[in-house]
């Protein structure tokens, strides 16, 4: 099976993940946060969407809850049309395993295992076979066939977050959530991540999340969400990286 | 996942050998253990039982009471008759195992601590010897003997040579004819001393008598019809068994001497392998601290809360099991010092059964386990979304908030079970398994509430470090109370040793002192005579006293007889006193009675107050003595006396010419000993000259005497140290692992504390001062507890004259122990800390 063959889907405007007045405060009391203030956002499928904004804006707390690592103080998530708040560890976990993948901005790739072992390790956890073609075809995107034996600390930065990446893949998730995978990564390395992320978005069809500060990143985006004070204030398809960085100086300065 | 744990514990390779050694030395000790006693189990039974190999049945004296000075034997007459019961082709007579002491050229016993075998052959039939002639010929006549062949090599003797020999009389002298093996056991420092039967008759003092008759069946005839058909010839005072029978008895009796010995040292291996659980739950709990993104992450990969528990367990159940392997190669090794450290006993060949190794590795892999349970639980509470956070920590359990109240609850426990053992006054048992029990209980417990005690601990133990260590010193001090879970964890491990050693130190410094108080008190003698430290014969030549009182400058000699008898159902030690001169050597501490009964006791006896008490006697009660040779009487008890801890009298005082009366072949248990200008050493000379002749026997002065029964104390101290000391080790592989792993966890602060000027050798003392500092807090809770377990233990003995004496330089030894410890632990992980790289410390994420 080859990636142009893989299960194409079809791309309409379907939301995978759809939120609804969402709220998250920490605290009680005069110290309370307010994270969230009734936030209400549809992720549509087979499209890369990058929530942006600037430092304490709640951007990354969207991001956990959306992804059921955080639970809202009040409102609902669900992923697939399924509700995910209030459900209990082991359901979490069976969604984690079947519809959730994740990149992270530190890659927290496992160093005792080889780069194809991380990648296998979702499946390997969940206890299923790897197909095998699928595996190569991965290792053939991501770029690091050649390097599948070598362990995370044989590998560069921009290496290991494509290792990374490959892993969050492998399970084929309904959505993937990039936690800020560029924040660690110089410039070129990062727009090799950005072109793999944009790829699997092009070619797998694969809806994607990403919270990043990064206007080049977002930029490659299919829509944008600008995140300020815990509400989303802001909204912007297909920009380039110019307006993008013109939107952010608008929204960190109001 | 199972990958994942394998490869994981790979990639921290120098950290699971060390969490490992922890468990090492327990399972070592317990393997060694069991090695040693199977072995010695074989060779005493291979020696034992290799006589009744040829016999159908055994025809033997019942014994009737066990220690007795005297062993039951069978009259030589009864060997005819059961030559005539149908179905019997052989019988022979003869003295099998029974005590022989060999007599060097200077009257000395040879043969140190070791046993001292005799046996009397028929020289018609040696189908029942369990010797083997390796050179010469047997004795066959009144001045003949043939010895242990290694007692020959090691003493120079050859065939043809003079020996003395011993039984309960004086010493012989004999011709050697020829050297004797038993085959197949090294016989250790067993001496071996055979003779034709009516020579050991002779020596034994046995004429007519056989200590047992082996008898063989024609092959119609079961053993068990063959004993039927002996049965009806015998007396009520012998008794005839199957070979198979006789053997098992034999066996059983002399195992149980060793599964005693086996389940003091299986004791020691149980603390050793406590203190490991502790190491081992400390370590793990820190890796897992230390694991917590990559275990989030697992978690947000699809981990379920129950892989995360099984990938946690399973490096413990790998690390424990792996332990238990090495454990069983060190076994080996301890077990070759245990045989060294007890040389004299018979050897066989070293018996490595399937059941050490399972035993071994069960137990090893399940203490592992066990340790790496509650870590392993913790792990499971890692959320998912710490995979995404800086720095994340191990969320505290569910239950955390009860942990003061399950701590004062376990402590609670622990104290009553301690109290209803100590105060339980039932038998070994009832006592020992609530005692010790509650001891463990009461170290979870304090372990439990001593995180809470290490900041204050910390204030007081920390004092020297941060007056003396400078800036380092006052680093090290905040550096340990920084986790103080970790501290008090690592030093509880430490305070479980320290603590026992203490316990046992308080306890025998009491027992000390009450020892030397109570026989000050009891003997007024200037000497006494008492059997040679050499052999392990609790009896004597009755006919000491007689030597001794010819000798000039003698004021006055009490001899006393000793031995064992059956009285109201059960073993007691009776002695026969001079009523004429015993007063002028003992003090009796009168309870009912006075100095007055001695002089006319009669067929009265002066009985332990405390004895009585418990059998229901008072003065003017009779009661029934039996031998050992099934010998009657009874007596009526004339006065009480209670001789408060340490008695040098048995339970039960009768006039010696009724005992000389009632017990065969009455010895002596003791002799005190008057000279007219007390003590001095040409009186000392004097004394051991007359003493010349029965080559077993010593005469100290009292104050000397009284040294020895403290080295003895002494000796069985250090013995215990030593197994304790297995235990302080494991807990210095405790401190260990957790100064490298929190120097691994601060390598960024090391290195910033490096560029801003902290010099590599102040560096190394901080860990320094950190290790001591956790060494100390162990101590600090190890010496309060160790007193209090030892207080607990003299106040329920103390009704039994037990004093409490606290041991102030050993304790303060002890603390200084623990700072070395400390010192010793910190030389690793200090030397990690110095040779970080600053850069790349900085750097470290």
């Amino acid at each position: 099976m080859s990636l142009l063959e893989a299960p194409v889907r079809v791309r309409t405007a379907h939301a995978v993940v759809a939120a609804s007045g969402l709220t998250r405060q920490y605290g009680e009391g005069d110290t309370t946060v307010h994270a969230l203030r009734n936030v209400s956002i549809e992720i549509e499928e087979a499209r890369l969407t990058a929530i942006m904004g600037p430092s304490g804006s709640g951007k990354s707390t969207l991001m956990h809850i959306l992804a059921g690592l955080d639970a809202p103080t009040e409102g609902s998530v669900t992923i697939d049309g399924v509700e995910i708040t209030g459900m209990n560890d082991k359901q979490l976990t069976r969604l984690r395993r079947e519809h959730i993948g994740f990149v992270f901005q530190f890659f927290n790739l496992l160093p005792m295992l080889t780069a194809e072992e991380n990648i296998l390790l979702p499946l390997s956890i969940a206890g299923e076979k790897p197909e095998r073609e699928w595996v190569e075809e991965l290792l053939e995107t991501v770029g690091i066939a050649d390097r599948s034996t070598h362990r995370p600390s044989q590998l560069s930065g921009g290496q290991q977050q494509r290792v990374s990446i490959a892993r969050a893949l492998i399970s084929k998730p309904s959505v993937l959530f990039a936690d800020e995978p560029t924040g660690n990564l110089d410039s070129t390395t990062s727009k090799d991540v950005l072109a793999l992320l944009r790829h699997s978005v092009e070619e797998l069809g694969q809806t994607t999340v990403m919270v990043t500060h990064d206007a080049s990143a977002a930029a490659l985006a299919d829509r944008i969400l600008f995140l300020a004070d815990g509400q989303i204030v802001k909204e912007v398809r297909g920009s380039t990286a110019a307006e993008v960085l013109a939107a952010m100086q608008e929204v960190s300065g109001r | 996942m199972i990958a994942v744990a394998l490869k994981g514990l790979l990639g921290r390779k120098t950290r699971a050998i060390l969490t490992a050694l922890a468990i090492v030395l327990g399972t070592g000790m317990v393997s060694a253990t069991l090695i040693f006693t199977d072995t010695l189990h074989r060779a005493f039974s291979g020696v034992f039982s290799a006589p009744y190999e040829q016999a159908s049945v055994v025809v033997s004296g019942k014994q009737i009471v066990t220690g007795a000075a005297n062993t039951p034997s069978v009259p030589a007459s009864l060997v005819a008759r059961i030559k005539k019961v149908p179905g019997v082709e052989a019988a022979s007579g003869g003295f099998l195992f029974t005590t022989v002491k060999l007599v060097r050229a200077n009257d000395k016993a040879i043969g140190k601590g070791g046993p001292q075998f005799g046996f009397g052959v028929d020289p018609a039939d040696k189908r029942f010897t369990p010797l083997a002639l390796t050179t010469g010929r047997w004795p066959s006549g009144p001045g003949e003997i043939a010895i242990g062949a290694v007692t020959a090599a090691k003493e120079h003797f050859a065939v043809g040579d003079t020996i003395g020999a011993k039984g309960t009389g004086h010493v012989h002298h004999y011709t050697i004819t020829g050297l004797a093996e038993i085959p197949g056991v090294s016989s250790g420092s067993a001496t071996l001393a055979a003779f034709d039967v009516r020579t050991a008759q002779v020596l034994l003092d046995k004429q007519g008598r056989y200590d047992s008759i082996a008898v063989v069946g024609s092959p119609d005839v079961t053993p068990r019809a063959l004993a039927a058909r002996i049965r009806p010839l015998l007396s009520e005072a012998e008794t005839v068994r199957t070979s198979a029978a006789e053997a098992a008895s034999v066996n059983k009796s002399v195992t149980g001497g060793i599964s005693g010995f086996k389940y003091i040292l299986l004791a020691f291996a149980g603390i050793a392998l406590f203190v490991g659980a502790f190491v081992i739950f400390n370590t793990i709990s820190m890796t897992v601290a230390q694991r917590t993104r990559e275990l989030a992450t697992l978690r947000t990969l699809g981990a379920s809360r129950r892989q995360v528990l099984r990938s946690v367990l399973l490096e413990s159940a790998v690390i424990g099991a792996l332990a238990s392997l090495f454990g069983l190669v060190l076994g080996l090794g301890l077990f070759k010092a245990l045989e060294t450290l007890f040389t004299g006993l018979p050897q066989a060949g070293t018996v490595f059964s399937a059941q050490t190794v399972v035993v071994t590795i069960v137990l090893g892999t399940g203490i592992t386990l066990l340790a790496g349970l509650f870590p392993a639980l913790r792990a499971t509470r890692v959320p998912p979304i710490a995979a995404v956070r800086e720095g994340a920590e191990l969320p505290v359990g569910r239950f955390h908030r009860y942990k003061p109240y399950v701590a004062g609850a376990v402590i609670a426990v622990a104290v009553f079970a301690i109290a209803a053992g100590v105060l339980s006054g039932g038998g070994a048992k009832s006592v020992l398994v609530p005692a010790a029990g509650g001891m463990l209980l009461l170290f979870i417990g304090v372990a439990m509430i001593s995180s809470s005690l290490v900041a204050p601990l910390i204030r007081v133990v920390g004092a020297p470090a941060r007056r003396l260590g400078g800036s380092m010193g006052r680093l090290a001090s905040a550096n340990s109370g920084r986790n103080p879970a970790r501290t008090a964890a690592t030093a509880a491990a430490l305070m479980i040793g320290l603590a026992l050693v203490t316990f046992v130190a308080v306890l025998a410094s009491g027992l000390e002192s009450s020892t030397k108080g109570d026989l000050t008190r009891q003997v007024k003698s200037d000497y006494i005579v008492v059997p040679d430290t050499s052999t392990s014969a609790t009896y004597f030549d009755a006919a000491t006293g007689p030597a001794l009182a010819s000798v000039r400058g003698i004021t006055s000699v009490s001899a006393v007889r000793s031995d064992n008898a059956r009285v109201l159902g059960s073993t007691i030690s009776v002695n026969g006193i001079d009523g004429a001169t015993i007063a002028g050597a003992y003090r009796f501490a009168w309870k009912d009675g006075s100095d007055a009964v001695l002089t006319d006791l009669g067929n009265g006896a002066i009985v332990d107050s405390k004895w009585a008490k418990t059998r229901k006697l008072s003065v003017g009660s009779p009661f029934q003595v039996q031998a050992s040779n099934g010998t009657k009487r009874t007596f009526v008890v004339r006065a009480t006396y209670h001789p408060k801890f340490q008695a040098v009298f048995g339970g039960i005082l009768v006039d010696r010419s009724h005992f000389d009366r009632m017990f065969p072949n009455p010895q002596n248990g003791y002799v005190f000993v008057n000279v007219a200008s007390g003590a001095s050493p040409a009186a000392t000379a004097a004394l051991a000259k007359s003493l010349r002749p029965f080559s077993d026997v010593t005469v100290q002065s009292t104050p000397g005497w009284i040294k020895t029964q403290l080295n003895d104390i002494q000796t069985t101290l250090d013995v215990f140290y030593a197994f304790l000391a297995l235990s302080v080790i494991v807990s210095l592989f405790g401190m260990v692992n957790t100064l490298v792993l929190s120097v691994f966890e601060r390598t960024r602060e090391i290195g910033m504390l490096r560029a801003v000027g902290v010099s590599r050798r102040q560096l190394r003392r901080m860990i320094r001062h950190e290790s001591i500092i956790t060494a100390l807090i162990g101590a600090a809770l190890a010496l309060p507890l160790g007193i209090f377990l030892a207080a607990i233990l003299t106040r329920a003995m103390s009704s039994q004259g037990l004093s409490f004496h606290l041991p102030l330089t050993q304790l303060v030894y002890f603390a200084w122990v623990a700072v070395v410890a400390g010192v010793w632990a910190a030389v690793l992980p200090a030397r990690r800390a110095a040779r970080l790289n600053v850069l790349q410390a900085l750097q470290y994420e």
